[in-house]
């Protein structure tokens, strides 16, 4: 008797084994290699690394085989693992002026030196399902064009020549970077961390904080001055050698949105900016972030704060999507003890209702 | 790919040290928040990460490790914790309240009286007792510093007004040392009492919401109430049906379709140790028919 209450040890690792089953899928269909996770399903490794804080394509082609291909447990997996992992220190900061462009697109501007370049996007696909990849027909090679080592300097430094933008926040060199998986955050937060949390942050719930912008709720008049995609050189001082090793160059995805502002009192009316940056080709991603950033400097800015979007702690206490999972799922586990406490008070009321309800009754009659 | 190597009990040294820190400011000052770098567990959050970074970082090798939730060793959670630090830190376990030099919980506090060579380890998935009155932790952090408490017992009076009784059955809110509010974690408020000098530690541990707090041994706690509406815990109109106790906390099992139900202990050890003890009860043959 009283068995089924209770878990069972056994009970978990069938489970587990059950799962295992499922994850496989049919055996006779040949198992997924992380070769081809990485290569052909690259931009959920690239969200799976950027959420996951984490640049490794194979432990997040590995961590999506694994999830069987939920990107939120992926994305916990990886997170889960980065957490164990030492820290050296940080790197130097990163010169995305110096990128290896494969893509870059300005929306400000109809050309820009070292031109629009297109690379390989969705963009003007048509969004027509295509039979031919169901049999893996072969691919044509891409194109190709001369070598071109025009500097593609950033849209927003030209912007920034003339005076028109806000600068960029000079580097603080030297200065420690904050870290919000080494410090717990506290409110008011500044961008630094802001900018952390939007690029951990889970990319379905910036896209609508940003899409909330786009439709009024905090308005940042938004324009695409440039995404660029591409490799970066990633350098590290290395102290003994007392100057800057490179480690190698990483892909990443950048996004300069360029936002009307008013001015204030204080300050003439410039161009200010929201800024995106995530691993790989995440331009939804970067996109949606650099619309946040923006909303958020509502504070600094001097700007009205109304709308979700603006409002830093709402934000950024519910952007992470793995903290976000495990407190909705958790509802899963058993909380039969305080229901108890529920049922018993529950209970107690209606009787008490009833016995009011009756007296009213009597009192209603006896009236009459 | 980088093979993972893991430490004693999981966490990195540096990461137990930081946590550490924070317990001890936590016992420092009993019933405040402290704020600490909580980490990614291999587990989620809102399953009891807080608890288990707390473990992990004040579990030695001598220790004998209890894990419950719901009051119960064999609920599928706790199985799952014992079992990540009998794997992570080969610790010996137990299920015995007595035998235990740290125990880990959720919902519930053992009905066995602790002694001063235990720490009772909670998992907390919401540590601001002002939450749900006030949504920003700017706000509640200043009601805190200020011991600004008037809302809660603006809330506990509505409560009253509106329904005779203050409708907080779990989570009911406690005054520590005279001076900080807080949370007990959604155990029932039958088990208030026991946090009143106690004998051992009580340590709070949120994962998500990266907070630490304690209860230091032998501390004042007291449920917050009006002198006309004193706090009172629920009682059971029924016996444990299994061990005969009338003064534990009871679940109520569904069993059959026409309204039978049955009420056993809540802390299975507790009901163990009992019955070995020669207590019965009525036994599942008895009805204890709700009306």
């Amino acid at each position: 008797m009283y068995v089924a209450v209770k878990g069972g040890e056994r009970a978990i690792e069938n489970a587990h084994r059950l799962l295992a089953h499922e994850r496989r899928g049919d055996p006779a269909v040949p198992d997924l290699s992380l070769a081809q996770i990485s290569g052909q399903l690259s931009l959920a490794v690239d969200r799976v690394m950027t959420e996951g804080s984490l640049y490794d394509r194979e432990l997040a082609a590995l961590a999506i085989k694994q999830a069987r291909g939920d990107m939120i447990e992926a994305i916990f997996l990886l997170r889960a693992f980065r957490a164990t992992l030492p820290r050296f220190g940080a790197t130097e900061p990163l010169d995305t002026a110096n990128m290896q462009v494969r893509r870059r697109i300005s929306s400000t501007f109809k050309d820009v030196p070292g031109g629009q370049i297109l690379g390989p996007t969705f963009d003007y696909t048509h969004r027509l399902l295509d039979p031919s990849l169901t049999e893996g027909a072969a691919i044509p090679e891409p194109a190709q064009g001369a070598v071109d080592d025009t500097s593609m300097p950033r849209v927003t430094d030209i912007l920034g020549a003339d005076g028109l933008i806000e600068p960029s926040p000079a580097a603080g060199v030297g200065q420690p970077v904050g870290d919000l998986t080494r410090e717990p955050l506290s409110f008011p937060a500044d961008r630094d961390l802001r900018l952390q949390n939007l690029a951990r942050g889970d990319e379905g719930f910036l896209l609508a904080l940003g899409y909330s912008t786009q439709r009024g709720f905090g308005r940042t008049h938004p324009f695409a001055g440039e995404i660029r995609f591409g490799e970066v050189e990633v350098e590290f001082v290395a102290e003994d050698a007392g100057f800057a090793v490179p480690l190698g160059s990483i892909t990443l995805t950048e996004c300069q949105m360029v936002n009307q502002f008013k001015g204030s009192a204080a300050q003439a009316p410039c161009f200010t900016r929201g800024y995106g940056l995530a691993f790989g080709q995440s331009e939804r991603k970067t996109m949606s972030m650099a619309l946040v950033d923006r909303s958020l400097r509502a504070r600094e800015l001097g700007e009205e704060v109304r709308s979700p979007a603006q409002d830093e702690e709402f934000v950024m206490s519910h952007s992470d999507n793995v903290q976000a999972t495990g407190f909705v799922e958790h509802l899963k586990l058993p909380h039969y003890v305080d229901f108890q406490s529920e049922l018993g008070l529950l209970r107690k009321l209606c009787k008490e209702f009833e016995v009011a309800k009756e007296s009213d009754v009597s009192l209603a009659e006896a009236a009459e | 790919m980088n093979a993972p190597v893991y430490n004693f009990a999981y966490l990195d040294e540096q990461t137990k040290r930081m946590i550490r820190r924070a317990i001890l400011k936590a016992i420092a000052i009993p019933g405040y928040q402290v704020p600490f770098a909580s980490r990614e567990m291999p587990m989620p959050y809102g399953w009891g990460t807080g608890g288990v970074q707390v473990t992990a970082a004040i579990l030695g090798r001598e220790d004998t490790l209890k894990v419950i939730d719901q009051g119960s060793d064999d609920t599928t959670n706790a199985i799952s914790i014992r079992k990540f630090f009998e794997k992570t830190a080969n610790v010996t376990t137990t299920t015995v309240t007595s035998d235990a030099t740290v125990i880990q919980t959720r919902h519930r506090i053992p009905e066995t009286a602790l002694n001063d060579n235990q720490v009772l380890v909670y998992q907390v998935p919401i540590p601001e007792p002002l939450r749900f009155l006030e949504p920003r932790e700017t706000e509640t952090r200043r009601m805190h510093a200020l011991g600004e408490y008037g809302l809660m017992h603006v809330k506990l009076y509505e409560d009253i007004a509106r329904h005779g009784h203050i409708a907080t059955t779990y989570a009911y809110p406690v005054k520590v040392n005279d001076r900080y509010v807080m949370d007990p974690s959604p155990t029932p408020k039958f088990d208030n009492p026991k946090m009143d000098n106690c004998a051992a530690l009580q340590l709070f541990g949120a994962g998500r919401e990266k907070r630490i707090y304690a209860i230091p041994p032998q501390t004042k706690v007291t449920s917050l109430d009006f002198e006309d509406h004193p706090f009172e815990t629920y009682r059971f109109d029924a016996p444990c049906a299994l061990c005969g106790s009338r003064t534990s906390y009871l679940d109520e099992v569904v069993v059959d379709d026409k309204g039978g139900r049955m009420f056993v202990c809540s802390d299975t050890d507790y009901c163990e140790t009992r019955r070995a003890d020669g207590h019965q009860g009525a036994g599942f043959g008895a009805d204890h028919q709700v009306t």
